[in-house]
């Protein structure tokens, strides 16, 4: 069994000894070209003079193209059409690409793209919430609405009431490797295209119509990323289709990579939020009815906001029962970058609403914040309790689980000792929290819950294995080759991954919404089981034996043992195709978007961290003491690969509540552009006691080998980070110290003084 | 410039670099080890760092922002020449491996080649050792686990004599006064060429004048490159003060001053990494006049002194002297700093460094006070700041409210009030006005707190 297994990250060799190449990395054949973009500085006005006279004649330049010299429209969107490749009349943002250099080296390009003089005749951005709600200024016509039971009715109702609004702070990628991309000419006008994207098909499509070429003259290969984070669902359009646009133009090799200001000022980032709740609960604080309105500044285009917004608001019940519910959204278009996808997709701002109605309702009744939480959850094994958007939530786990946490973490114990220790700190206060997670696994856009594979079985029996998936770093192929090399019963050595190609499987969905394994790992199994069997009927005939089995790099017929090779040799010399192409589809799922109701998740994923943190008081600086987390990625298919998954993903999810901070001045230009100034977690902020375990039960629902996804759920576990500081805060006084996020040392400070007002 | 060095044990030789061509550009785009990855190319994400030997010993650098010139006779270890001769794995990269330290990959090389050297030095403090390098994926935590393992594995045999094959260092040589770019060996040579040429920009360790480069596109004109004036270089400790050369790094400072002044020392280590701490020099750090430095605060509180030096012309100034405005210091154009010195003095000092993240991160407020007291009664405040106006400040308004005082929280509750009087912070990126006076007022209780006795520092508690 190669499945189970805590094998090393395929390319973990390659990765330690800098040999792992990425889009940067590959050599280029002679006269390649670079590419950069000159970038608008204002955030919104109309484009009154773009002279790029010094831009041609700065050294390097070979060509520079502004949105007038392009032949045919060239759009970077994902979903609207809205995001020409270079601003046409007017700018949206502060970073917007006005005009491309095309010059023969990167450094020339950049430099180049910042001679340009640029007048723009500026109108007023529409930079905050209340701006865009005072000019209506949003995507869709009006708010989205989702209401389960009659909240008006109930909150009037309930025995306790409380108003209140947390803002969410937005999170940049940060992938270590910035977008790349690298075109090369084929003959005939064809394009080869070398992306650091988690969506090669999107690629595909969008360079073949900027090319004004079909998707079969495009194909797109993605051997790895570094790091990608939901930031190169989309983001990475812009560089691939210029470079494509240039190559074809200059009949040369074109490569394009932003610098990391570039990069942050560019491209989207995690949707910021501001939630504002109006809950009613009883003495012990269960939830009785509860108004969510969610407000998100979706950036100057449409991109997958809508999507976004949405898994924010199918996640605003996280882990909880709530029988009155509404939940408004209202999608705000702003001139800012285009937020765009980001590990959670949503559904950590959804999430961070109600948990922080929880706390505030603990706080209201003097209680601990875990028995609030406790009091809401849904019920394990109960199957008829649904979600706000009417699916029944029928794999519950989160009691049992945070009873196993509880324990294991000594909590109670804890807690008391904490606030003991608390009474006689007059400048540091310590805090401890403990939240759950519940994720919700489908992209809710029903058809893209589909994969292809494709398995070659060579003559010698080595096997080459794709499929639509992209590594980022999350260990999919990995993951997946295990599943084949189990599939033959061959050792993973015999497998060879191979880059993400769209000439060898066609229209795949981003590697996204976690589902990589759950559909690519299904998809890979099936084509894997199709040349089993065939080979079986063929070894069966041959040896006139049902009795075959495929274990250990051999195969046994009957009585008799071939090696694998043997198997997979006598099969082609009989004329057996060896190759196959398999292809998954998620079951049983459904969803109307508009009426906010069906079944648009195939499963739940859950999971529970506890994090005890210290403030001080002085200044608001905090660190983490420890975190505990227990984690449900079903039967794991690589525990080693979903802890990493699980500690990566807290830490990220930590560092957005915390010290990640991105500042847009008065103007709309964004002022923590680069990691002097933006602050993602360093070494010495992971918890210096920091226990992961996986709950390690296998999957009810029908998944491959029974495992969960466990791309973004971890992500959320992070929010136990902030409770904590919050629960630090509430030992500072009596008062409602209303902590908002990033609680950066400053945020802390000021809720600090709230508490003690 | 013609440049030699040894490049993974072989020799390199280079004719007519530009002089701000980067080590990381150069590996990458004409030797093709592109082993080393540009993640930030500013210095603050580590995914470049390179090892570098001399026969002082070896050190971590970031290569982007590492101008060739600056590598003359030095031998630069990139992870490619990490693992040995016959493709064994280092133990830190083989411990990668098996601790599953590497997800994306993109960041690893760097961790590797900065694990590999805290290796070689038996340096066990990771979180200091690896804060320059920015992982996004693992969170961390299986790298630590693989720096602990492979701590008690012997260094690879290839690695342990780095500095020992190199080229004879250059002859010191007469200035050549017309050079556009000079690399003087001696403060004497500096001191000729930089009269003659005084619009030249010098460059100490380039942390700074690096991103001038990377991420402003500037012209520089003239340049001298500092690193090999080996005089400029160092701590001395004489009987009534402590001589710091200009060239000293900002890591040798922290630990010549660590018996002397360990708070100062502590704070040290988290300015900039590693990395930028074995580049940056004390000297660097003054002449640029940042108002955000984290040295000149502490400098100006333990009463420093200021040498600077044209052709053979040398003055002195207290240190709070040299900064005039923002962007303005008392340095005429020629003139360069020479050398630091500290009164020996009893330790009081505290640095309070505040940042949105702990290591590697500029100040919001950078706070350090001197408080001497005789008995009971406050003899004489030292109070500077960074962060809290257009250079580093003292505060006299507060220093005031202390001296001939009581010790005691109600002298410092009146030398925080006063604070508004000294000082008008900005608000911007990293801090609001109102929370930098605020956070920079409770570090002048915080001196308080912690003398009597009270737990102030998060870094003492544990779970």
């Amino acid at each position: 069994m190669s499945v189970a297994k805590p094998l090393p990250h395929d390319a973990a060799a390659l990765h330690v000894t800098g040999a792992a190449r990425y889009v940067d990395d590959i050599p280029t054949p002679a006269g390649c070209l670079h590419l950069a973009f000159g970038l608008s500085a204002q955030a919104a006005g109309e484009i009154t003079k773009l002279d790029v006279t010094a831009v041609r004649k700065a050294p390097g330049v070979v060509e520079v193209l502004t949105a007038d010299e392009l032949e045919r429209d060239a759009d970077c969107s994902p979903s609207n059409h809205d995001e020409p490749l270079l601003a046409v009349k007017n700018v949206h943002y502060a970073g917007q690409p006005l005009f491309m250099v095309i010059a023969k080296s990167h450094h020339a390009a950049r430099f180049a793209a910042r001679q340009a003089v640029v007048e723009i005749a500026a109108t007023t951005p529409i930079l905050t919430v209340e701006a865009a709600l005072a000019a209506d200024s949003r995507f869709e016509d009006g708010p989205r609405i989702y209401t389960k039971g009659d909240p008006d009715r109930a909150l009037p109702d309930a025995p306790h009431r409380l108003q209140g609004q947390i803002t969410l702070g937005g999170q940049e990628h940060f992938y270590l490797e910035g977008q790349a991309a690298l075109s090369l000419p084929q003959e005939g006008g064809d394009m080869v295209v070398h992306s650091s994207t988690q969506h090669p098909t999107e690629i595909q499509h969008k360079v073949a119509h900027a090319l004004g070429a079909p998707m079969h003259a495009v194909r797109v290969e993605t051997r790895r990323m570094g790091g990608g984070f939901g930031g190169k669902e989309s983001q990475g359009n812009a560089l691939a289709i210029a470079t494509a646009l240039a190559a074809a133009r200059t009949g040369r090799p074109c490569k394009m990579r932003y610098d990391r200001d570039d990069d942050m000022i560019v491209t989207g980032k995690r949707h910021d939020f501001r939630i504002d709740y109006d809950v009613g609960f009883d003495g012990t604080g269960r939830i009785t009815a509860l108004e969510f309105t969610h407000y998100t500044r979706c950036g100057w285009a449409m991109d997958l906001s809508l999507p976004v917004a949405d898994r924010a608001m199918l996640h605003a019940d996280n882990a909880y029962h709530l029988e009155h519910i509404r939940i408004t959204s209202h999608r705000l278009r702003t001139n800012m970058q285009s937020a765009t996808a980001f590990r959670g997709f949503g559904g950590p701002q959804g999430m961070m609403g109600i948990e922080r109605v929880m706390d505030h309702i603990a706080q209201a009744l003097g209680c601990d914040p875990l028995a609030v939480r406790r009091a809401n959850y849904y019920a394990d094994g109960d199957k008829s309790q649904t979600t706000p958007y009417a699916q029944p939530v029928k794999d519950c786990i989160i009691n049992a689980l945070t009873d196993k946490l509880e324990q294991s973490t000594g909590y109670a114990e804890r807690r008391a000792a904490i606030a003991e220790w608390n009474a006689g700190q007059p400048i540091l206060k310590r805090g401890i929290a403990l939240t759950p997670v519940k994720f919700g696994i489908s992209f809710t856009l029903t058809h893209l819950n589909q994969a292809g594979a494709l398995v070659h079985v060579y003559q010698d029996g080595s096997v080459h294995l794709n499929h639509g998936g992209t590594e980022m770093g999350q260990g999919l192929f990995q993951k997946v080759a295990q599943i084949a090399a189990d599939r033959f019963g061959v050792p993973v050595e015999a497998i060879k991954i191979t880059a993400t190609d769209t000439g060898k499987v066609p229209n795949t969905s981003a590697t996204a919404a976690s589902s990589g394994t759950d559909l690519n790992g299904m998809a890979v199994q099936i084509a894997c089981d199709e040349i089993r069997e065939r080979i079986t009927a063929h070894l069966g005939e041959r040896y006139q034996t049902r009795d075959i089995t495929f274990a250990e790099g051999k195969v046994q017929v009957g009585g008799e043992v071939l090696s694998f090779a043997e198997a997979a040799q006598s099969a082609y010399e009989n004329r057996i195709s060896l190759s196959a192409a398999g292809f998954y589809k998620t079951p049983d799922i459904q969803w109307d978007r508009i009426k906010g109701a069906g079944q648009p998740f195939f499963y739940f994923a859950y999971g529970a961290a506890c994090t005890e943190v210290v403030i001080d008081t002085l200044t608001g600086e905090n660190r983490i003491l420890r975190t505990d987390i227990l984690h449900d990625a079903g039967a794991s298919l690589n525990p080693a690969i979903d802890i990493g998954q699980i500690e990566g993903g807290y830490v990220q999810g930590a560092g957005w509540l915390t010290t990640e901070e991105l500042v847009w001045d008065d103007a709309g230009v964004l002022r923590t552009h680069a990691p002097s100034t933006y602050k993602i977690p360093a070494f010495s902020d992971r918890p210096p006691v920091f226990n992961v375990a996986l709950w390690d039960k296998p999957n009810p629902a029908q998944t491959v080998y029974r495992s969960k996804a466990v791309g973004e759920p971890p992500f959320m576990l992070g929010i136990s980070a902030f409770m904590a500081l919050s629960d630090a805060v509430s030992a500072c006084g009596p008062g409602w110290g209303d902590l908002q996020a990033p609680a950066t040392a400053e945020a802390v400070l000021a809720a600090v003084q709230r508490a003690r007002a | 410039m013609d440049i030699s060095f040894l490049l993974n044990g072989e020799p390199v030789s280079l004719r007519d670099v530009r002089p701000t061509a980067t080590l990381l550009d150069w590996l990458r785009d004409t030797r093709g080890l592109t082993g080393t990855k540009e993640g930030c190319n500013e210095g603050d994400c580590g995914a470049c760092t390179v090892m570098v030997s001399d026969n002082t010993g070896t050190r971590t650098l970031n290569a982007c922002i590492l101008f060739l010139p600056q590598l003359q006779g030095l031998h630069v270890t990139t992870v490619e020449g990490l693992s040995a001769p016959d493709g064994t794995l280092h133990p830190v990269q083989q411990a990668l491996i098996d601790h599953h330290g590497s997800q994306c990959g993109f960041c690893t090389p760097g961790f590797a080649v900065s694990m590999a050297c805290a290796h070689l030095q038996g340096a066990t403090d990771d979180d200091t050792q690896l804060a320059g390098n920015l992982c996004r994926c693992t969170g961390y935590a299986p790298i630590a686990r693989a720096a602990e393992t492979a701590r008690n594995q012997a260094v690879p045999p290839h690695l342990r004599s780095l500095a020992k094959t190199l080229p004879a260092p250059p002859k010191s040589q007469k200035p050549d006064l017309t050079l556009s770019t000079f690399r003087p060996a001696t403060a004497d040579a500096l001191a000729a060429w930089y009269a003659a040429n005084p619009d030249a920009t010098l460059i100490a360790g380039a942390t700074d004048v690096g991103l001038w480069i990377t991420k402003d596109f500037r012209a520089l004109g003239k340049v001298a490159f500092l690193n090999g004036c080996s005089d400029l270089q160092g701590v001395v400790e004489g009987e009534k003060d402590i001589h710091i050369g200009s060239m000293t790094t900002i890591a040798a400072v922290e630990s010549a001053l660590r018996p002397h002044h360990p708070h100062l020392s502590d704070m040290l280590l988290r300015y900039g990494s590693t990395q930028v701490r074995n580049a940056a020099t004390l000297g660097g750090n003054i002449a640029n006049g940042s108002p955000i430095g984290d040295s000149p605060p502490a400098l100006i509180a333990l009463n420093a002194t200021l040498h600077l030096r044209h052709g053979d012309t040398r003055r002195s100034l207290p240190l709070e002297d040299f900064f005039i405005a923002y962007g303005k210091q008392d340095r005429a154009p020629g003139e360069f700093v020479e050398a630091i010195t500290l009164p020996r003095q009893l330790d009081t000092l505290r640095c309070y460094k505040l940042s949105k993240r702990f290591d590697q991160d500029i100040s919001a407020v950078c706070g350090c006070m001197a408080i001497t007291r005789d008995g009971d009664t406050i003899t004489d405040a030292r109070i500077a700041f960074g962060g809290m106006a257009g250079t580093p400040a003292r505060a006299a308004h507060a220093e005031a409210k202390l001296v001939g005082q009581p010790f005691d929280a109600s002298s410092f509750a009146a030398a925080a009030a006063a604070l508004p009087q000294d000082f008008t912070p900005m608000t911007d990126m990293r801090a609001s006005a109102a929370y930098r006076m605020q956070a920079a007022q409770n570090m002048i209780l915080r001196y308080f707190h912690e003398a009597d006795g009270a737990m102030t520092d998060l870094r003492q508690v544990t779970a």
